[in-house]
């Protein structure tokens, strides 16, 4: 049953009162040990070995926003899961890329999920992206606690918006700031390695496909010099999850059509292993 | 003339059940048809932004006559309920049974308890995967259950349009002639039939082919085309 009911029986007055349209709210007030902030841990520093994500890229090209990430968890200097999946759809027009400890980050995306289509059926109408870039940021700042005991969350965000017709991007700190990247960003542990290849290879007139190869190129850049993300596993064909979103909606790229962008990515390198030259000036 | 001290409990209830009954009757008609590919329902609901008919979950809809503001209520708790069985849990977890059932409680004890009761009636229909696992349930104002087959048609003149909806529906209709026969059903619901506008429909489907969300609201062109009437058949064309 339904903890927390009256001895009556029927629903409680917190699922019959009108006014707030967020599931987050409705479970703080219903049911709140099932929000990830929420639970009281002793103090202290967190635990060491729990499974770490790690590096996130998105690119922005006309029409949309290609979000890809590595499938590498790490635990210090063991490889928790080799095929952990970090980009998953918000809802059908966005999708969120998750880098920090793996557990809570799922958690927290699946809360956003459901918070979002919970809005939708409420009150009939679509969140704004802004809007759900907001709530997002503050999920996160709903994580700070947890965040200063070394259970860190930083997501990447991004989606298709209606009103420009183009794809936007934000990303996000520990405290719930949210900040508008254009272009291209990334985060996690080997998102330094993957900002310089994104510096590099991305222009302003991309289309889907190449918006894919430019985010392949970047996780493998990421992945050469970063041990907690992982390249592509060619033996076991596991490739990086790919997600492009557009005017059509969220659609993850298949494996096989990823796994030829890999290996014409991976074969180029053969010859140039650093990556395609760029012009000195 | 001085009040009574004291009133029978049948008295009381049956006070409290006529009065639901006639306010639901004063409103206008829902209808639920189960089709070959699903569950229709549809509403005479002039209104673009109040909506008789809405999503409670991935294959749960949720349909209601009477009072408005009641219930919105009851509709909103659904929602919330679903989220949060499905956020707990996992989506799949997450049943029309489950539903009916907490509706029944919260209807019941609010018959009971409350000075007023709810004027509501509502129906808690889930699609299955194949056409046998439908669910459609129908919530009375005192928060008894009914396991409907077939369709189900709730307030106005709920039995007269029952009775014409029953002479004309079949099992595994079209959507377009399933569409028809609730229309008409709800045309005649008094002395003489009535004409009803496309404008003046509120109708939406649970579709069991589509991937996770079955609800599915039919409108503008689409509704338009599906009302149309049928090209005669070949055959019968007019000579050449």
């Amino acid at each position: 049953m339904i903890p927390g009911t009256p001895s009556d029986g029927r629903l409680p007055a917190t699922f019959m009162t009108p006014g707030s349209s967020s599931f987050t709210d409705f479970l703080g007030a219903q049911a709140p040990d099932l929000l990830p902030g929420r639970r009281v841990l002793p103090g202290g520093t967190g635990p060491a070995d729990v499974p770490h994500g790690t590096t996130i890229v998105a690119t922005a090209f006309t029409g949309g926003v290609v979000m890809a990430g590595d499938r590498r968890a790490t635990m210090g200097n063991i490889i928790a899961q080799r095929d952990i999946e970090k980009v998953f759809p918000a809802d059908e027009f966005s999708c969120v890329g998750i880098a920090g400890a793996a557990g809570v980050a799922v958690e927290l995306v699946r809360l956003f999920q459901v918070e979002l289509e919970h809005y939708e059926k409420i009150e009939g109408t679509v969140l704004s992206l802004d809007g759900k870039a907001n709530r997002l940021a503050a999920m996160i700042r709903g994580n700070l606690g947890l965040a200063l005991q070394g259970l860190a969350v930083v997501p990447l965000f991004a989606g298709h918006d209606e009103g420009t017709g183009g794809g936007r991007i934000f990303s996000y700190d520990i405290t719930g700031g949210r900040y508008e990247e254009h272009s291209f960003h990334s985060v996690g542990s080997g998102s330094l390695f993957a900002r310089g290849s994104l510096k590099k290879l991305y222009r302003g007139d991309l289309a889907a496909e190449d918006a894919v190869t430019v985010c392949v190129q970047a996780l493998y850049d990421a992945a050469d010099d970063d041990s907690a993300t992982g390249g592509p596993d060619l033996s076991r064909r596991i490739w990086p999850v790919v997600a492009v979103v557009d005017e059509k909606g969220y659609r993850r790229l298949a494996d096989a059509d990823v796994g030829a962008v890999v290996e014409s990515v991976v074969s180029a390198r053969r010859t140039s292993p650093d990556g395609p030259q760029a012009p000195l000036l | 003339m001085t009040m009574p001290f004291y009133v029978s409990p049948e008295q009381l209830m049956k006070d409290r059940a006529d009065y639901a009954r006639k306010g639901i009757a004063r409103g206008r008609s829902v209808v639920v048809v189960q089709y070959s590919d699903g569950i229709l329902f549809v509403a005479e609901n002039p209104s673009r932004a109040l909506h008789k008919i809405s999503e409670i979950y991935d294959r749960i809809a949720f349909a209601a006559v009477g009072k408005y503001n009641e219930f919105e209520n009851l509709r909103i708790a659904g929602v919330r309920l679903a989220d949060l069985r499905g956020y707990a849990y996992d989506r799949r977890d997450v049943t029309g049974r489950g539903l009916a059932n907490a509706y029944a409680q919260t209807l019941g004890t609010i018959f009971t308890q409350e000075p007023k009761p709810y004027e509501v009636e509502i129906i808690v229909a889930e699609v299955g995967e194949e056409a046998g696992t439908d669910q459609v349930y129908r919530l009375t104002y005192d928060g008894s259950v009914a396991d409907e087959h077939g369709f189900a048609v709730m307030g106005g003149s709920a039995e007269q349009i029952s009775r014409h909806v029953g002479e004309h529906v079949r099992e595994g209709m079209p959507l377009h002639a399933a569409l028809r026969v609730a229309v008409d059903g709800l045309a005649h619901d008094g002395p003489t039939t009535r004409e009803i506008t496309a404008d003046a429909l509120e109708v939406a489907v649970l579709e069991r082919g589509r991937p996770r969300r079955a609800f599915r609201r039919v409108q503008g062109r689409e509704l338009d085309r599906l009302l149309a009437p049928a090209p005669p058949p070949p055959g019968q064309a007019a000579p050449t």
